[in-house]
C-alpha cells in the first residue's frame, strides 16, 4: 500500500525542485540557529554549574548541538540533490546514496523532536539537582578558608543578588545552617556559648540571613539579624513584613529561569523541525517522481511520486533489519556453534 | 594659486568615480553605526540620569546622532553624484548644488571632531554633575515616603550593587548623612536620644552603611554597623579591613564607566571622520576634473582637478563677499518698499 501518492507534471516537478532548493537553504539556517541555541543553553547551564549537583540536564543542549550540525549537513545534501534532480543525466549518481541519507535524516529529525520533549521532561531532574546543589552551597557558605569551597560564599551571594532570591526554598533555610564561620565568633561571649549549647551538633544557629538576601525595594534599611524577633526592631512585625528580604527561593528562581529559556528554545526548535520534515518529504517526492522518469526518452512526461512504497511498518522493518542483522551477526555464531556441538 | 592640483586622465577619472561610489556605501554604513552608537550612549546616560544633576553631557550623543543621520544623507548624495559624473550630459545638473553641498558636508564632518573633543572636555562637567546628583541621592535615601523621592533608596542601592561602589567619594559619605528614616527609630531609647543630641541639626548619624555597600568577595559575613569600632566585632580591625565593603566611590565608578564607553566610541568616530573627509576630497577632485570636460566634444581628454581654485585666504574672502551680497539683497528687498531713494546709492560703487 503506497503512502502519499501524488501525480507530478513536468512543470510541477520543476517548481518543486526550485522551492525545495530555497527551502533547504532556510532549513540550513534553521539548523545553524538550533546549534547556536544549544551552545547558548549549555553556556547558561555551565555558568550556574556550581549550584547544580549533576549534569544530567546537559543532555538537552548537547542533543541540540548535534542535531543542529547534522541538520546543516542534511539540508546541504538536500539542496545538492534538488539541484541535480532536474538533470536526468546527473541524477542517477545519487541513487545509492539516497536510502542511507533518508535513514539518517529521519533519525536526526526525530532526535530534534526528542530534544524538545526532553527539555520539558527533565524539569524534575533539574529541580532535584538544584535542590542538592543549593543545599551544599548554603552548608559550605562559611568555609571561605577551605580549599575547593572558598568561593561558595561569593557564588551564593552573587546568585541571590542576581536572581533576587534567598535560600533554597525560602529564607528560613539559613536558620538551619551555621553560615558564620567559627573564625569570627567570640567563644568567650555568653551569647555565642548559649547558642552553641542550644543544639546537639554544637552549631552557631541564628535567625539571621546574609546581606545578599536583602531586597533593595524595601522602604526601610535591611533587617538581616533577629528576623523572627519583633521586639528587637522598632515598628517591625516579621509576619507582615514582605519587602524586607527576597521572598522567593533560589531553587524556584533558577528553575523558572531555565524553563523560560527552554520554552523559548523549544518553540524555535519545533518550527525548525517542521521545516526539516517538509524538506525531507519534498526530497522524497522529488526522488520518487524522478525515478519514474529515469531511462525514458521524453523527460517531460507525467510521473507519480510517493512517500513510502510500502506501508509504514514494512518500510520501518526494511530499514531496521540490516541494522539488526549487523548487531546479531556477532551473537549468532556462538549459539549456532553450540547447537552444532549439541547436535553432533 | 590653485590648491593641490592633480592631473586626471580619463582612466583615472573613471577609477576615481568607481572607487568613490564604493567608498560612499562604506561611509553610509559608518554613518549609520555612528548614529547607533549615539543612541546607545544616550540610552546609557539616560539610565543613570537620576544620579546626574545636569544634562550637559547629553550634547555628545546628540551630536553623534545628528551627524550620523546627516552623513548617511551626504553619502547617498555623494554616491549619486559620482554615478552621474561619468555621463557628461547628466553631470551639469549638479553644478549649482555642489558648492553649498561641500560647505554643508565639511561643517557636518567637522562636528564629528567637535563631538570627540567634547567627550573629553566635558569630563569635569560630568564629574560635577554626578557629585551633586549622588550627594542628593544619599541625602534623600531615607525619604521613601516622600513623593518624588520614594525611589531614591532603590536607585542608590541598585547602583551600588551594580557598579560595586559605596557612597559618593567613599563609604564615609554615609556617616555624614542620616540614612535611616525617623519612622524606624525608637525615640524613647537612650542610644537614639544620645546620637540625635550629639549633633547640631538633631540628625541620627551613625558609623554604618546600607547593605548595598557589602562586598560579596569578603570571606566574612558583612559588617555594616559600628564600622569604626574595633571592639564591636570579634577579630576585626577597620584600618586593615579591605574586602568588607566596596572601596570605590560611586562617582569614580560611574565616571570610569562613561569614559570607558566614550573611549571605545572615540576611535570609531575618528574612523568615520577620516572616511568622510576622504570622500569629500575625492568628490571635490572628481567635480573639478569633470568641469574641465563639460562642453568639450571629446570626453576622454585629460583634465586637471584641484581642491580650491584660488588660495585659502582668497576663497574665504570671496565667500564672505558672496554672503554679504546675499544679506544686502535681502535687506535691500525690505528697504526698497520703504525708501526707493537708497537704490541709486547701492548702484554707485559699481559705476564708480
Amino acid at each position: 500500500m503506497v503512502v502519499g501518492k501524488m501525480k507530478l507534471t513536468f512543470q510541477k516537478r520543476v517548481k518543486l525542485a526550485q522551492y525545495l532548493w530555497m527551502l533547504s537553504w532556510f532549513a540550513t539556517l534553521g539548523g545553524a540557529v538550533t546549534f547556536t541555541l544549544g551552545c547558548f543553553l549549555k553556556t547558561e547551564l555551565r555558568r550556574r554549574g556550581e549550584v547544580m549537583d549533576n549534569t544530567d540536564i546537559h543532555c538537552v543542549p548537547n542533543t541540540l548541538m548535534i542535531v543542529g550540525l547534522a541538520s546543516m549537513g542534511i539540508n546541504y545534501f538536500a539542496s545538492r540533490i534538488c539541484q541535480d534532480a532536474l538533470d536526468p543525466g546527473r541524477f542517477p549518481r545519487w541513487k545509492t546514496f539516497l536510502k542511507p541519507f533518508f535513514g539518517c535524516s529521519v533519525f536526526f529529525t526525530t532526535l530534534m523532536l526528542i530534544s524538545v520533549i526532553l527539555s520539558y521532561a527533565m524539569k524534575g531532574s533539574l529541580e532535584t539537582s538544584l535542590k542538592i546543589g543549593l543545599k551544599n552551597g548554603i552548608r559550605f557558605y562559611k568555609d571561605t578558608d577551605t580549599p575547593g569551597r572558598c568561593f561558595q560564599k561569593q557564588t551564593i551571594d552573587r546568585l541571590q543578588m542576581e536572581f533576587q532570591c534567598c535560600g533554597n526554598s525560602n529564607y528560613r533555610d539559613w536558620f538551619e545552617v551555621q553560615w558564620i564561620s567559627n573564625r569570627y565568633l567570640d567563644f568567650s561571649s555568653k551569647e555565642v556559648k548559649d547558642r552553641i549549647k542550644s543544639n546537639v551538633d554544637g552549631r552557631y544557629l541564628i535567625d539571621g540571613v546574609p546581606f545578599s538576601c536583602c531586597n533593595p525595594s524595601s522602604p526601610r534599611p535591611c533587617i538581616q539579624y533577629r528576623i523572627t524577633n519583633n521586639t528587637a526592631h522598632y515598628n517591625y512585625e516579621h509576619q507582615t513584613e514582605e519587602l524586607n528580604l527576597f521572598i522567593r527561593g533560589c531553587r524556584e528562581a533558577l528553575v523558572y529561569y531555565y524553563m523560560g529559556l527552554m520554552n523559548t528554545i523549544g518553540a524555535v526548535v519545533l518550527s525548525v523541525f517542521l521545516l526539516q520534515c517538509s524538506v525531507l518529504a519534498s526530497v522524497r517526492l522529488l526522488q520518487t517522481s524522478m525515478e519514474a522518469v529515469a531511462g525514458q526518452e521524453n523527460v517531460e512526461v507525467d510521473s507519480e511520486g510517493y512517500l513510502l512504497e510500502k506501508g509504514v511498518k514494512e518500510t520501518f522493518m526494511e530499514y531496521v533489519d540490516p541494522v539488526l542483522k549487523l548487531l546479531w551477526m556477532n551473537q549468532v555464531t556462538p549459539p549456532e556453534a553450540k547447537a552444532e556441538a549439541g547436535a553432533s | 594659486m590653485v590648491l593641490l592640483k592633480i592631473k586626471f586622465p580619463f582612466q583615472k577619472r573613471v577609477r576615481l568615480a568607481q572607487g568613490l561610489w564604493l567608498l560612499s556605501w562604506v561611509a553610509m554604513f559608518s554613518g549609520a553605526i555612528t548614529f547607533a552608537m549615539g543612541v546607545f550612549l544616550k540610552t546609557e546616560l539616560h539610565r543613570r540620569s537620576e544620579v546626574m544633576h545636569s544634562m550637559d553631557i547629553h550634547i555628545v550623543p546628540n551630536l553623534l546622532m545628528a551627524v550620523g543621520l546627516a552623513s548617511v544623507g551626504i553619502n547617498i548624495c555623494a554616491g549619486k553624484v559620482c554615478q552621474d559624473s561619468l555621463d557628461p550630459s547628466r553631470f551639469p545638473r549638479w553644478k549649482t548644488f555642489l558648492p553649498p553641498f561641500f560647505c554643508f558636508s565639511v561643517f557636518i564632518t567637522s562636528l564629528l571632531l567637535v563631538a570627540m573633543i567634547l567627550s573629553f572636555a566635558l569630563q569635569p562637567s560630568l564629574e560635577e554633575s554626578l557629585k551633586i546628583g549622588l550627594k542628593n541621592g544619599i541625602r534623600f535615601y531615607k525619604d521613601t515616603d516622600t513623593p518624588g523621592r520614594c525611589f531614591q533608596k532603590e536607585t542608590i542601592d541598585r547602583l551600588q550593587i551594580e557598579f560595586q561602589c559605596c557612597g559618593n567619594t567613599n563609604y564615609r559619605d554615609w556617616f555624614e548623612v542620616q540614612w535611616i528614616s525617623n519612622r524606624y527609630l525608637d525615640f524613647t531609647s537612650k542610644e537614639v536620644k544620645d546620637r540625635v543630641r550629639s549633633n547640631v541639626d538633631g540628625r541620627y548619624l551613625l558609623d554604618g552603611v546600607p547593605f548595598s555597600c557589602c562586598n560579596p568577595a569578603s570571606p566574612r559575613p558583612c559588617i555594616q554597623y559600628s564600622l569604626l569600632d574595633n571592639s564591636a566585632h570579634y577579630n576585626y580591625e577597620y584600618q586593615s579591613e579591605e574586602l568588607n565593603l566596596y572601596n570605590r566611590g560611586c562617582r569614580q565608578a560611574l565616571v570610569n564607566y562613561y569614559m570607558g564607553l566614550m573611549n571605545t566610541i572615540g576611535p570609531c568616530v575618528l574612523f568615520d571622520f577620516l572616511l568622510q573627509m576622504t570622500i569629500l576630497v575625492s568628490l571635490r577632485y572628481l567635480q573639478t576634473a569633470m568641469e574641465g570636460v563639460i562642453g568639450q566634444e571629446n570626453v576622454e581628454i585629460e583634465t586637471e582637478g584641484y581642491i580650491l581654485e584660488k588660495g585659502v585666504k582668497e576663497t574665504l574672502l570671496e565667500t564672505k563677499e558672496k554672503m554679504k551680497k546675499i544679506l544686502q539683497f535681502a535687506q535691500v528687498g525690505d528697504a526698497s518698499a520703504v525708501t526707493p531713494d537708497t537704490q541709486p546709492d547701492a548702484e554707485k560703487p559699481a559705476t564708480a
